[in-house]
């Protein structure tokens, strides 16, 4: 593609400039972060303390910080202290060991009302922490079309009026990234936030983090998907935010002891080469390996988490990925992550929209698009679900809560809830390809249905009930969304620990807390609810850790030792533990082990859910799912499984079911899983150190070294 | 393709190449920064040097690693950003790191160690 960039960038007109004296970062810190107002204009630099340190240890700790101080009580999403904060953490950014070079992100989510974070790959996070700051936080409103950059090899934040450049990121992203490229060579060292037309019409507008593919030569996107912040940023009228840094270096945390480092990173790639393509196969198909699995477990979400497989799934089966997947390349999201796991679909000529014709690179589709663009809403050509894909990323939509708020509309127009004139004429029929796209056409020109569609579903359910007098019970139970926030790929029927799993999740019904459904469904490895409140309380914890540290979660278990299976705790992956245990003391030289690991988590996992409290979110009527994520709902769905429901009330739940008409068998079922669901809630709070109604205690901040007077007073209110 | 071909069993163990090698590289008479390794192994001598298969070249990131005209993978050390994924990936396991180095190094076939060993156990050729 060709863009005249020196044309774009003559246009520009800077609205502000800080200079800042370049850094060096100390074991993972740089201790200060970078404030930028992009509606007033004020850039500046904060100091992070040794107890910002001691608390919230970086990563999503020192956004949520960042973020509690930028609003208060009354902040909707909306308003202009609303802020995106982004970190890394002090672990994130070495080159070594694979899986470190997450941002995550977080802000006031226009789903939730309530912080969203969301982890994503590309270079931006760790570019942006070796130009000198350990969080960046963006907050204001402009009133033109600006984009923030970050010089960090020569010191200095702008932020400038930029009219003419592309929304859409695949196009802004090759824009930006020629733009303040000296050469082909340099483009690798420039990482370019961005959303997309649609994101400015949609709640479940995502960012697009980028990084420079030199064999492809074009930047790739990573897409920081839950919750909604890609509509902020747009809502905020900011274009990209743009970093350049060109030092990298494998020492630039300026580590402890890089050695240890770089031996675990070895030992990790060893691995990997040795053992992924007996296992996952991440290198060859990255997480839509999954697809078939879930479909033989009966945890394929199909017909909007009505069924858990299906005779089409084989369409989209990982060998149909993996042959449309360009192979054996390098496909990390960061540097030294061998696992490359970021697939992508090369030339694919697009059939639609305002792309249709052009040959483009697709990043993806991994298992959750392909759960949510493909078996949910029965689309199973697999070139519409790239192009699905394509047009997601592009456009800055998340393409979890697109596809499963498309699949609660078409199960809506199945019952007749929604017809053609409540849809511009939309067809909404499962398997829909042509409609379900044009609704993302839509949505990027914002008209028509497709904008109520990017609104999710919490806003469709009450639309549907208050202007077109809908059932409003049933919508609740198929409306697979929880404080807001529309459920990720996953089936849970079958698995309580992964139903709390998902509903107390705090930012949403998001599968990154805790995926439990193979300990609890198919191994039966924590049969009582203590067991699995102490699943709810460990892995939580545990994976909120790569969170604070600027890590992803695959190099710790989609890849394993050969001899994990003999170890005590497989599920915990005990080695890989170590290693993070070890790469944190090599890199900050501060001892580690798994009990200050799940200490440093658990401050920051209280801290975000008091954020919760403050929000007027996070009682426990916002623990509790749509009955789909429990049960089935239809008669349909109960006869579809009715041997295995049948079983289930005979000898799991004591009733003998020969003489009971469905709706009776499906009335027990309901009684009996909700009841189970409540009692969960109860063992998870008590785990927690949560009084039942799910507030943090006093006592229990006090002894984990998190009693804040700002946090004391938002609890006292419901204590 | 150019590359340094071995002859275990003319090996006499001296370990000249090694420190032709290194002190080339590091200026440091040193085995371990060696690009040629030579081991004791059942009362013979086993040298472990890179083939130039090229492998480590399909996984870096950076495009740090390239073969030049003459089939010899080449290290550009200003473009490496020390993710060692080479080092794993070489089947003949002749991608050496030295601890808290920030580069990988290899062999580049350039012979010096070829034109000092006392046995003719090395021998720089031209294949394919």
């Amino acid at each position: 593609m060709s863009h005249n960039v020196a044309e774009m960038k003559a246009k520009h007109k800077l609205i502000a400039e800080y200079k800042y004296e370049l850094g060096k970062v100390d074991k993972g810190y740089n201790r200060r972060t970078l404030y930028v107002n992009v509606g007033s204009g004020e850039i500046k630099e904060k100091p992070v303390s040794q107890e910002m340190i001691d608390k919230f240890v970086g990563g999503k700790g020192f956004d949520l910080r960042l973020l509690w101080d930028a609003v208060n009580e009354n902040t909707k999403w909306y308003d202009p202290e609303n802020a995106i904060c982004i970190s890394v953490g002090p672990v994130g950014g070495n080159t070594n060991y694979p899986g470190s070079g997450k941002s995550i992100v977080t802000s006031l989510s226009p789903m939730t009302n309530i912080p969203i974070d969301s982890n994503v790959g590309g270079h931006f996070g760790p570019y942006m922490k070796f130009s000198g700051f350990d969080a960046l936080e963006i907050q204001g409103k402009s009133d033109k079309e600006v984009i923030v950059y970050i010089n960090g090899d020569e010191g200095f934040v702008q932020i400038f009026e930029a009219p003419d450049e592309a929304i859409d990121s695949h196009v802004l992203a090759e824009q930006l990234h020629e733009m303040y490229a000296n050469n082909e060579d340099d483009k690798q060292h420039i990482s370019v936030v961005s959303a997309g037309q649609a994101a400015q019409h949609a709640y479940m507008g995502m960012l697009n983090f980028s990084f420079y593919d030199k064999r492809r030569k074009l930047p790739r996107l990573k897409q920081a998907g839950r919750g909604g912040i890609g509509h902020v940023l747009r809502d905020k009228k900011v274009k990209a935010l743009v970093v350049k840094f060109s030092g990298l270096k494998a020492d630039l945390n300026n580590p402890v002891d890089l050695s240890v480092v770089q031996e675990r990173g070895i030992k990790l790639h060893n691995e990997v080469k040795d053992h992924d393509d007996e296992q996952c196969k991440m290198r060859q198909v990255g997480t839509a390996h999954l697809v078939e699995i879930m479909n033989d477990y009966d945890l394929l979400p199909v017909k909007n988490f009505k069924f858990g497989a299906d005779e089409n799934s084989d369409k989209v089966h990982s060998r149909v990925w993996t042959s449309m997947f360009t192979q054996n390349m390098p496909d990390g999201c960061w540097f030294g992550c061998s696992l490359s796991c970021c697939k992508a679909v090369d030339n694919f000529e697009l059939r639609t929209g305002p792309y249709k014709g052009d040959k483009v690179c697709v990043d993806g589709p991994e298992y959750e698009t392909v759960g949510g663009c493909s078996s949910n809403i029965y689309v199973w050509d697999p070139k519409d679900v790239v192009e699905i894909n394509f047009y997601c990323d592009t456009y800055g939509i998340d393409t979890i809560s697109f596809g499963t708020t498309t699949a609660f509309v078409m199960e809506c127009w199945e019952n007749k809830i929604l017809r053609p004139e409540h849809t511009d004429g939309l067809d909404m029929t499962w398997g829909n390809a042509d409609s379900v796209l044009e609704c993302l056409h839509q949505m990027a020109r914002g008209e028509g249905f497709g904008v109520k569609l990017g609104k999710g579903i919490l806003w469709l359910k009450n639309w549907m009930v208050n202007e077109l007098g809908a059932p409003a019970d049933f919508l609740q139970d198929i409306g697979m969304e929880a404080k807001g926030l529309e459920y990720s790929q996953y089936m849970s029927k079958e698995s309580l620990a992964q139903q709390g799993g998902y509903t107390l999740a705090l930012k949403g019904p998001q599968h990154d807390e805790a995926w439990l459904i193979f300990m609890d469904m198919v191994n039966n490895l924590i049969p009582s609810f203590e067991d699995k409140a102490e699943a709810l309380h460990y892995f939580p914890m545990f994976r909120t850790w790569f969170g604070l540290q600027g890590l992803c979660k695959l190099p710790w278990n989609d890849i394993e030792p050969a001899n994990n299976g003999q170890t005590a705790e497989p599920a915990k992956v005990p080695e890989h533990v170590q290693n993070y245990h070890d790469i944190y003391t090599a890199i900050t030289g501060k001892p580690i082990d798994s009990k200050e690991m799940i200490l440093q988590s658990e401050r920051v996992y209280n801290f975000q859910k008091i954020f919760n409290l403050r929000m007027g979110k996070g009682l426990r009527n916002d623990d509790r799912p749509p009955y789909r994520a429990v049960g089935p709902v239809t008669a349909e769905e109960y006869l579809s499984r009715q041997e295995r429901y049948d079983k289930q009330l005979k000898e799991v739940i004591g009733v003998d079911p020969t003489n009971m008409t469905t709706e009776e068998k499906m009335a027990k079922h309901r009684e009996y899983r909700t009841d189970r669901y409540e009692k969960l809630i109860d063992a998870v709070y008590k785990r927690k150190g949560w009084t039942p109604e799910g507030i943090p205690t006093v006592e229990h901040l006090q002894n984990i070294g998190m009693d804040l007077p700002e946090l004391i007073e938002v609890v006292k209110k419901y204590l | 393709m150019k590359y340094l071909k071995t002859y275990p069993e003319k090996c006499i163990g001296c370990h000249t190449c090694e420190n032709v090698c290194s002190q080339l590289f590091f200026k440091n008479e040193n085995a371990s920064l060696s690009c040629i390794r030579i081991a004791e192994k059942d009362n013979a001598f086993d040298i472990n040097v890179c083939n130039q298969c090229g492998q480590c070249v399909t996984v870096c990131p950076t495009l740090a690693l390239t073969v030049n005209a003459q089939g010899v993978v080449m290290l550009n050390k200003s473009k490496c950003i020390g993710c060692m994924a080479c080092v794993a990936i070489c089947p003949t396991q002749s991608m050496r790191y030295q601890k808290a180095m920030l580069t990988p190094f290899k062999c580049i076939a350039c012979g010096s160690c070829a034109t000092k060993c006392p046995t003719q156990a090395l021998e720089i050729v031209t294949e394919g």
